[in-house]
Formats: C-alpha cells, structure tokens, sequence
C-alpha cells in the first residue's frame, strides 16, 4: 500500500469519545428571545443585575451581524433551531458528594478517562464537570477552599459571591465584543469560576471537563480566573461531545485577569467531535478567550485542539502592565473535512512587555488550518518585544495550512520578530523509520510528536502525555 | 543468506535492473562497484522495499524468506539494514526516542524482551563511544543539523544496535574525510562475524582498503557483469568501468 493511501486510510478512524449517555434531561424547547434568557437566568435563581446583563447582551446581538472574515467554510447556523439550556434531571437537587452523582454520569466520566473518582483524585487534580448546561460536581472544593482559593460553577459563584463575579464579568470580554461572545453573554449556562486570593499558589492544577451530550443543544460556557496579585494558578479544560449527523454548537467565553505579579496558565485540551469524514456532524466552536496581563504578571495560553468540524478561536492577551508577558503555544490538528482559523492577539500596552507565540498547525486528510495572529504594539509599549513562529505541517496532498500575521507597531523601539515554515512529513522520513523497523502509524506519531515538542512541553505533565495519545488517536489512518 | 534471482525493477517506468543474480552466504562481504546510474542505489532500495521502485521479476530471499512481498519494516525486522547513502533528518525525535523505538519493533519480532529504558540508555552510549559519536547526539533530533560525516556514524550506530543478519551500505564512503572512513570501516570489520553479510556498495576503491571483501562485483547495465576477488577492485580503479561495458554490450 502507497503511503498515502495508507496515511488515509488511517485518517480514517473512530471518535473515541463519541457515545450518547442515556440520562433523563430537562431541556428546554429550541429557541431564542427573552422569555428563554429569564427562563435560564430564573433556573438558576441568579440576582436581577445578571438577569439584566444577559437582556442586554441579547440585545447587543441581535444588532450585530456574524462575522465572515474567517477562513472558513460555515453552513449557515439557524439560532433559533438550538435548545439553549439543558440539564440532566438527577441534578435538580446537585449532589454534594459523589455518591449521590447519577452512577451512568460517573461512568461517563469514566470512559472519558477524567478523574471524578475517588482513586482517580490521587492525581491530585481538581475538576469540575460540566455536563451540556450545568457542572455535575467540582471536586477538591473543600482543600482549596482552606488556602482561601474558590473553584466552582459560576452558577454556584453568583449565589455565594455575586459582588466578585458582578466585579469582573464582561470587564475583559465586553458583552457586545463580538457576535459569539454576545450570544454567550446573553445564554451562558454554566463555567467554571476561579479566585486565587493575594499572594496565593494555588495547591493543584485545576480543570473543567465540558461534555456536551443532548441532542440539538449548544453550550455556552463561561469562565472567569481571578488572580490578585503575586498569585499564581495553572487551570487547564477539557472538551468532547457525542458523534452526531447534526451540527452542534458551542460558544464559549473565557475571562482570565491577572494582577501585578500574578500568573495564569491555561492550557486547553479540546477534543469536541470533528465530524465524520464528509463533514457530516460535528461541533462548531465558537470561542472568545482574553486575559488582561498587570505589571510584571504573566499569562500563558496552551491549546492542543485536535476536534470540532469548525474552530474559530484567539486567546489573546493584553499586556496592559509594565514588563508583563504573554505566552501562546498552539498545536491544532485538523483531520478529514475539519477546519480551524485558529491563532492569537497579543495587545501590548505596557513599556518592556514581552509576547510569545509558537502556533504549530498540522494539517491531514482534506482539512484546513489558518493560522490567524496580532501583533500590535500601541505607543505606550516602549522597548516591547514579540517573537513568533508558526509551523505548518501537512500530512498527504488534499489538505491546506493558511497563515495570516498580522503586525501593527506604533512605537519604533518594539521588537517584533516572526518565522515560518511549512514542510510536510515526507517520505524519505517514514522510509527511514519503516527500514529501522518502526510501522508508518508509529512512525508518523513520533514525527508529529516531535513537530509538537515545543508546545507539549508547555503543558502540565499529566496532560502532556494526554495530548501525545490525543494527537496519535486523531491522527490514525492519516499516514502511509 | 541472500540469494538474489533474475531480479527485474524500474522506477517511473524507467528499467534499472534487468536481471540481477546474486548470492551471498554468511559471514561473506560482496562489494558492489559500477559506474553511475548502473543501478547500485537501486539495488539497495528494492531489497529494503521503497515504494516508488517497482519489481518486474525474478526473487529475492532472505534466509530462504522471499523478502519481496514483505513490507519495508517487516523486512527489517528479518534482519535487513540499510545504511543510506543521504540519511534524512526528522526534527524534533530526539535520536535516542527513535533508536529505541526501532530497536523495540525489531526485538518485539524476535521474540526478545523490550529493554528498559535505562538498559537501552547503557547500550546506545556504548555503541557511541564505537562510533566515536559524541553522547550528546542521542538527545538531539534524529540527523538534525548533523555533518555528513556524523550522519554516516549515526547510521553505523543504528546498525550496532540493531544487529541484522544482512547490512547493505549504500556508498557510506561518499563525503567522508579519511579518519570518518576509518571509524566506519572499524565498525564494520568489528561487526562482522560468520552469520553475518554486508554488501558494501561504492565507488571507490579507497574504502575496500580498510573493509576487505571476499568478492567485488562489477554492476553494469543493470546486471552483475564482472565478479572477482578483492583484486578486481584494484583493476577497476585503474582501468575504469568502460571496458567492461563495452563488453557487456558486446554479449548482449
């Protein structure tokens, strides 16, 4: 068999996390207007300012228009064919431990390899799960709390600390942002909350295991980390979703800020389904992820995107302190008919601020990947300096890789530099290694591996791994 | 250990072998000289199994196993190595990732334990300090921004550590200063024991000098046209390939 026949056969693999669990939900009748952003705000008995907001944010959106500018492909979405609010029933009164989580959700967990269980919390890693609308259950909530760090649904925050989400909310992803983050603004379900409190090192790593699982159901997720100054918290999110025909969307919106001396890390490892091999099904992902970097704090994006038939996304940071740095390490995968438009914005405002960008984008099967990035030093960013490289890798002949860069510098002593390559995984390379002995689908793993290694290494270690076996699952049948 | 039968391949349509015989029992070394575009790289390829090579006819076995219906990395586990002539760099692996992976699928087929980590680590710094490689070059990406010359002993190092019953060099002399052609040479004769074959393919005399065959061969228009002992390649050197061509041309 030629290789590249063999690189598509293997491309051609099962979505490991696609099952339906069987669950009674509550899932509200598709549709969008007010009645639906008070249904979801009364369901979670949130004070009259947030109910408030969400109008607002409603009605932001339906004065705007959705973006086209991508570089992509996207069936036109009817809004109000999705059901904005689902949750499972056993969850009407939530479980305070685990022995009362519904066992089938727990299995769930399961066969996804995330540790709810008890043994499984010996990692030392405290999740929370949400589930299509609403999170399940947050583990570890009682240790952390004893080093003052609060983790929890923001639903859960906006009952026991409304003033500190009332404070943050919208402050770095405005409602009317854009199209996506409005629509989230105005029908945001569940998220994770975080607080690190001054001068706090948060105890473990932190993570949020979003599932989406209904049918017809988006999820809107949002997320807001707080670190006060001299803090520091490493959070990371996971993401998978039924195989579907139908597409599903999902609209996220994440908050990060940072104060003086602070640090956030935030990787992301998002495994939403892709679709099958003609494009049929799969999840759009829509999502809006900022953080506002303070003097001397720092912030770092890693995202491992291997899933969703769409990705339209931009961690960004704004380096709104002096000497504050920004970090983003990317590897996107895309596989079949998938597309991602997929990079960065680093906003430097600040004197001596520093970015990072190492965007890696592998590209198989018939899919495409865009690198899309911002660069922009404003006039106040005196001695800025930016460094980027973006790799393409593409894997057989039918797909494409795309980079945009954009750079605006409006202060002559930043520095910005920026590389790129494109190479593909050639045949001399898997010839050598078959001749050593090793098969094409070990063989093309490790390549892409190594086409990775700077980014991998940027992950927590337990999940470096992850990623490793993430990329190979996504990858097999791609290679021959 | 190889027997080699009418063997028949072209590349893009072109025919470069027009049946070729060859047979080599264990523990012997056959060179395998010629001019340009006579098929020697050819050869090389074909047996370990790259695609783009086509066979047309005539067998190959290895150990009485017909190696042509094998894939390339089955033929490698049955103990055939091929020692490139351009070996490519593959960014990124770390060299020592890759040689434990391969030396992993080979043992794995031979029905040998997988080594540890730790006891693999042991014996690749050994076979290092054979190939005069410096340890350092385990850690860095297989090949990247490696020399010609340190290329060439990365090679050697993987044969080491993978033992096969047949080693074909593909002009491994090619580019190498006279003290890399040495260690080379080294290897090799320290590597050659009465089950095992090499087929060292070059243009030069120079390295027969150092890795003394039991038989040369003369590989002309597809075919062996000539084959002697060591003493050939001394004659060839001074003669040339010409005359033989001519000849060969004169019986076709």
């Amino acid at each position: 068999m030629s290789s590249t026949a063999e690189i598509e056969r293997r491309i051609g693999n099962e979505y490991e996390a696609g099952f339906v669990t069987d669950i009674e939900s509550d899932t509200i009748a598709p549709g969008l207007n007010e009645d639906v952003i008070r249904f979801i705000s009364a369901k979670k008995n949130e004070p009259e300012w947030m109910t408030e907001w969400r109008l607002k944010a409603f009605h932001e959106w339906q004065k705007m228009e959705k973006p086209e500018w991508a570089n992509l492909k996207i069936e036109e979405i009817d809004f109000q064919s999705i059901s904005y609010y689902s949750a499972p029933k056993s969850m009407k009164d939530r479980p305070q431990s685990l022995d009362e989580v519904d066992p089938e959700l727990l299995r769930t967990y399961d066969k996804l390899g995330i540790p709810l269980h008890e043994q499984m919390q010996l990692a030392g890693v405290a999740v929370d799960a949400v589930f299509d609308s609403v999170s399940v259950i947050t583990t570890f909530r009682e240790k952390l709390a004893e080093a003052g760090v609060i983790f929890m649904p923001i639903s859960d925050a906006l009952q026991e600390y409304p003033e500190l989400v009332k404070k943050y909310i919208g402050s770095v992803v405005p409602q009317r942002d854009n199209y996506f983050a409005a629509l989230n603004s105005a029908v945001f379900s569940d998220g994770s909350f975080v607080y690190i409190p001054k001068g706090v090192r948060c105890p473990m790593e932190l993570s949020t295991y979003f599932r989406i699982n209904e049918l017809n159901t988006g999820q809107f997720e949002r997320t807001l980390i707080v670190a006060e100054e001299g803090s520091h918290v490493s959070y990371l999110e996971g993401c998978t979703a039924p195989m579907r025909d139908e597409n599903q969307l999902h609209a996220a919106v994440v908050e990060l800020i940072a104060f003086d001396n602070a640090e956030i890390k935030y990787s992301t490892v998002q495994n939403w389904y892709p679709g099958d091999e003609n494009g049929k099904g799969g999840i759009y992902n829509f999502v809006t992820k900022r953080a506002i970097a303070h003097t001397n704090a720092k912030v770092s994006w890693t995202q491992v995107e291997t899933g969703s038939a769409i990705t339209w996304k931009y961690p960004s940071v704004v380096l709104k302190g002096d000497n504050s740095i920004g970090e983003f390490y990317s590897v996107a995968l895309t596989n079949k008919m998938q597309q991602a438009d997929t990079g960065t914005k680093m906003i430097h405002l600040g004197k001596n601020t520093k970015s990072t960008i190492i965007a890696k984008g592998i590209s198989a099967g018939r899919s495409q990947s865009t690198y899309r990035g911002l660069v922009r030093m404003n006039p106040g960013a005196t001695g800025a300096r930016n460094f980027t490289e973006c790799d393409s890798l593409l894997i057989g002949d039918k797909c494409g890789a795309h980079t945009f860069p954009y750079i605006e510098s409006k202060n002559p002593s930043a520095i910005i530099e920026h590389e790129a390559t494109t190479s593909t995984v050639s045949e001399d390379q898997l010839f050598l290694c078959r001749q050593r002995g090793i098969d094409t689908e070990k063989a093309v793993s490790m390549i892409v591996n190594g086409f990775c290694k700077e980014v991998f290494k940027e992950l927590p270690m337990e999940f470096a791994v992850e990623a490793g076996r993430l990329l190979e699952v996504s990858l097999e049948g791609a290679v021959g | 250990m190889l027997n080699i039968k009418n063997l028949e391949a072209s590349i893009e349509g072109n025919k470069i072998l027009k049946g070729l015989n060859l047979d080599i029992k264990p523990g012997e070394v056959h060179a395998i000289m010629g001019p340009n575009g006579a098929g020697k790289s050819t050869l090389g390829n074909v047996l370990a199994g790259r695609e783009e090579y086509e066979v047309l006819g005539g067998s190959a076995t290895l150990s009485g196993k017909n190696i042509l219906d094998l894939d390339p990395e089955e033929r490698a586990r049955e103990g055939l190595f091929l020692a490139f002539q351009y070996p490519v760099e593959i960014p990124g692996v770390s060299n020592l990732e890759f040689l434990k992976a391969s030396v992993d699928a080979v043992r794995a087929h031979q029905g040998k334990p997988e080594l540890t980590s730790v006891e693999f680590l042991k014996l690749a710094r050994e076979k290092c300090k054979a190939v005069d490689l410096d340890q350092n070059f385990l850690k860095r990406g297989v090949n990247e921004g490696f020399s010609g010359g340190e290329k060439k002993r990365n090679e050697l190092l993987q044969m080491m550590l993978l033992e096969p019953q047949l080693c074909i060099l593909d002009e491994t002399d090619s580019g190498l200063d006279i003290d890399a052609l040495q260690v080379v040479a080294n290897g090799v004769n320290n590597m050659r024991s009465p089950d095992r074959s090499f087929i060292i393919v070059t243009h030069y005399q120079r390295l027969l000098d150092y890795i003394v065959p039991d038989f040369v061969h003369v590989l002309a228009n597809g075919r062996i046209v000539k084959t002697g002992g060591k003493e050939l390649a001394l004659e060839l050197e001074e003669k040339g390939y010409s005359w033989l061509e001519e000849a060969d041309n004169g019986v076709a």
